[in-house]
């Protein structure tokens, strides 16, 4: 019965969207105010039926209700209580409903919060973010409705993919999920102004708070992903390059640049019409993501059963929001001209070299990730294109960005020099390279990389506060005015220096862990004593158990320091029974200088166990790089001009009921 | 109580590896074995996605493992090694992929972006600079000659 409610209020919400797409559309387009108001509590019912329609499917895996086909493809009575819950997105529809319910609640917050914006532009971004509602209720109840019934339901359902079984499900989908639609936003904004055919600084105001969130979330989603691999794949990579990664990634570094663009439409109203289709670009790469990861184009780790109904009919969601809205900006787009003017050494132009270089090696995932396919179809070749080639492809262009971080982040609006920038950042040069120097000369192996990462490291994390320093005029006025200068800044320059600090921290701990990492595998008998990088271990014993709904090998490894346990790591090997799968759950040592990482492979014939350990400098920094800039993300969201709200357009600019773009 | 030893039988005895290379494929030479490690990690698992031959637990990546290192010890060169390899399954085997004509355009893609948007971005920059140089130009003599009219009335 719960179920069918469920089921009901799914197909309401997709009703109640229809109507969203197109009354409020038609009122803003005639100057209709009570058509406009429509789409404020349209938008709040949607996002409660969905919310309703969701927990109507959440109840049937609490309940463990087989008769549901979903559950019984995806759920089991003896999962523990967690798994059951976040194993409702672990598969294909469920993700979709949660997908829905993240985009139902945008919208929703919207209608909310968005009491400031112009009457019409908030009825069109309703409208338009509604339509791309309409497109994923449709999918889903058409193709992946996750509330079909059995007739004869199964005694036991036939479990989760044990490697879903984590605490990581939790979290990374959500988060992932926040980022991806929260982009919606941008796009539905963008899509908004291209009909009202206005763009200006209070329009940016409006946007960038969205983008940020929903590139915080993404920042959060994606770390969270890579310490997921990390501790679970049992050798310790934490980024493969895969796929389904990529198309993760890709709106991550478009939504970077479209971060930095809005400012410049917000402080110095130019780069409009770009900043509109990084916007398009962004929720595109999103929609893109989507396909890859349902549709099974590109097979991977992550990819649900996939299915070429559901490939195709997302496949003319990609065509009509793509396709529809480039239309829309090449025709539109032109009487966005704006000509404010700045000099070639400013800021401005430092932003543009930063979208150039974020949105070209966005081109070079894209084209790396998609070339298997091109080659196959075209070619009618079958190629690989693996970590190796994105290693050597990619990475030249976020060195590039490291370098010219600093100094074009401190040049003023307009015009500037560059030697005046540099002016406060001789010194974190100088230091910089000293330090690498120094890693140079004390490392063991010649390898460059170390070096070099640290290098960059060091210069942003550097430059990015002594960026704040130099404005707060450290040593040419007292210190208390440089406290009080430092404590007086927006809290967005605060957001700017942690998150390009963290930019730094991420590097150091990627260059580090690359190229300092030391490996060891051996076979161990029960109380052998070993070496690995200077670090000494001991087996002490292998223990079989049994947990909820799996069986386990854990092995008790300490890390010795002068014949003493300083910690002890419990490696696990698992096996669940209802998926015959294996799974390995490795045992780590976490600390800010390094991670000493234990694997428990087989026994082996002559006895003993395989034990693989590995040490892997620095690897937490490559996560707390990562924080730090989302950290960075949540302090800017904070600044006062998003608190005390976006400013009303000067109501010379913005008659009341707006005319009819056209 | 059979069902249980009957699974911890099964745990034993599944190839359930953590990490992919065996303690029995290492070579006794170090300098051998860390070179068959680099070629693994640029060979792809055949049956696997996205992974390469030295991450993967599939029983064809241990053969492949097995293969390449049969090959160094037989004195191959790496990149005998590597074509012995994909003489038998393809360039599909390639993590990364050579750069030949076909694979031209994934290769250059990156350059030829950089050298397209930079050329873009090098326009746009230049003419807004120019507006500024413009407006910064020094008036010519009629318009301070109107000035002076403009001061005077």
């Amino acid at each position: 019965m719960i179920v069918e409610l469920g089921h009901l209020a799914l197909i309401l919400a997709a009703l109640v969207a229809v109507v969203q797409m197109i009354v409020p559309m038609v009122g803003a387009n005639r100057g209709w105010s009570d058509w406009m108001r429509v789409a404020v509590p349209a938008a709040s019912m949607q996002f409660a039926l969905t919310l309703i329609s969701f927990l109507a499917l959440t109840y049937a895996f609490i309940v463990s209700d087989f008769s549901v086909l979903l559950t019984a493809e995806n759920s089991h009575s003896a999962k523990p209580l967690i798994y059951k819950i976040t194993g409702v997105w672990g598969n294909h529809e469920g993700s979709m409903m949660l997908w829905m319910l993240i985009l139902t609640l945008f919208g929703a917050m919207v209608a909310w919060w968005g009491g400031n914006l112009p009457p019409s532009l908030r009825a069109r971004v309703l409208a338009v973010q509604s339509s791309i509602a309409v497109a994923f209720f449709s999918f889903i109840l058409l193709t992946s409705n996750p509330f079909l019934r059995l007739e004869f339901p199964p005694l036991n359902g036939n479990d989760l993919n044990p490697l879903l079984q984590d605490p990581g499900l939790a979290f990374h989908p959500p988060f992932l999920y926040l980022g991806y639609v929260g982009l919606s936003m941008a796009y539905s904004f963008a899509i908004a102004a291209l009909i009202e055919g206005r763009v200006d600084a209070a329009w940016a105001r409006w946007v960038r708070p969205w983008t940020l969130v929903a590139w915080v979330f993404l920042t959060l989603g994606i770390a969270l992903g890579s310490v997921w691999a990390y501790y679970e794949l049992g050798w310790g990579g934490w980024w493969f390059w895969d796929p389904v990664e990529n198309v993760s990634f890709m709106p991550w570094l478009i939504s970077c640049a479209l971060l930095h663009s809005a400012i410049v439409v917000e402080k110095r109203d130019t780069l409009k019409s770009w900043t509109i289709l990084l916007a398009i670009l962004a929720f595109s790469f999103s929609l893109i993501g989507a396909f890859v990861v349902r549709s099974g184009v590109l097979t991977s780790v992550h990819a649900f059963a996939n299915d070429p109904d559901r490939g195709i009919y997302l496949l003319w969601i990609l065509a009509l929001f793509i396709g529809g809205s480039l239309t829309l900006y090449a025709w539109r787009a032109p009487i966005l001209r704006s000509n404010s003017v700045f000099a070639s050494t400013s800021r401005e132009s430092g932003l543009v070299m930063n979208n150039l270089l974020l949105v070209v090696s966005t081109l070079v995932v894209f084209f790396g990730t998609m070339w298997p396919l091109v080659a196959e179809l075209l070619l009618g070749r079958k190629v690989s294109v693996g970590a190796p080639f994105f290693d050597l492809a990619f990475t030249p262009f976020m060195v590039a960005l490291a370098v010219i971080l600093p100094p074009f982040a401190i040049l003023p609006w307009k015009r500037g020099s560059l030697s005046q920038a540099m002016q406060p950042l001789w010194g974190v040069l100088a230091l910089s390279i000293s330090l690498g120097a120094l890693v140079w000369a004390l490392q063991t192996e010649r390898s460059i990389l170390a070096p070099i990462g640290i290098i960059l490291a060091a210069w942003l994390v550097g430059g990015a506060f002594m960026e704040l320093l130099h404005r707060a005029r450290i040593g040419k006025v007292p210190a208390s005015e440089t406290l009080r200068r430092l404590r007086n800044f927006p809290r967005a320059d605060w957001g700017k220096a942690l998150a390009h600090a963290g930019l730094g921290v991420t590097i150091f701990g990627i260059a580090c862990i690359t190229a300092w990492e030391q490996e060891d595998i051996r076979v161990a008998q029960v109380g052998d004593v070993f070496e690995v990088a200077g670090h000494t271990l001991r087996l002490d014993d292998v223990e079989q158990g049994q947990g909820p709904n799996f069986q386990f090998q854990r092995a008790h490894v300490s890390i010795l320091r002068n014949g003493e346990a300083i910690a002890v790591v419990t490696p696990e090997k698992r096996i669940y029974p209802v998926q015959q799968m294996p799974t390995t759950e490795a045992g780590i040592d976490r600390s800010a200088l390094r991670d000493v990482y234990v694997a428990l492979g087989d026994p082996q014939v002559g006895g003993g166990w395989a034990i693989r350990t590995y040490v892997k400098p620095f690897a937490n920094w490559i996560w707390g790089g990562a924080l730090l800039m989302s950290i960075g993300g949540v302090v800017s969201l904070t600044d006062r001009r998003y608190r005390v709200g976006a400013p009303k357009r000067r109501a010379a600019s913005s008659p009341a009921g707006a005319v009819p773009a056209e | 109580m059979v069902r249980q030893v009957w699974l911890a039988a099964l745990i034993a005895f599944l190839p359930v590896t953590a990490g992919a290379v065996q303690p029995d494929e290492v070579l006794d030479d170090p300098a051998l074995e860390e070179r068959a490690r680099a070629i693994s990690a640029e060979l792809r698992c055949v049956v696997c996605q996205s992974e390469s031959i030295d991450e993967s637990n599939a029983s064809i990546a241990r053969d492949l493992r097995l293969l390449v290192r049969e090959r160094l010890v037989a004195g191959d060169s790496d990149a005998e090694a590597v074509n012995f390899i994909v003489a038998r399954y393809g360039e599909y085997v390639l993590m990364r992929p050579p750069f030949t004509m076909s694979n031209a355009a994934l290769w250059l893609s990156g350059p030829i972006f950089l050298l397209l948007g930079g050329g873009i971005a090098f326009a746009f920059i230049r003419s807004r600079s120019k507006t500024v140089e413009v407006r910064a130009a020094p008036l010519s003599p009629e318009e301070q000659q109107r000035i002076q009219r403009l001061d005077a009335d």
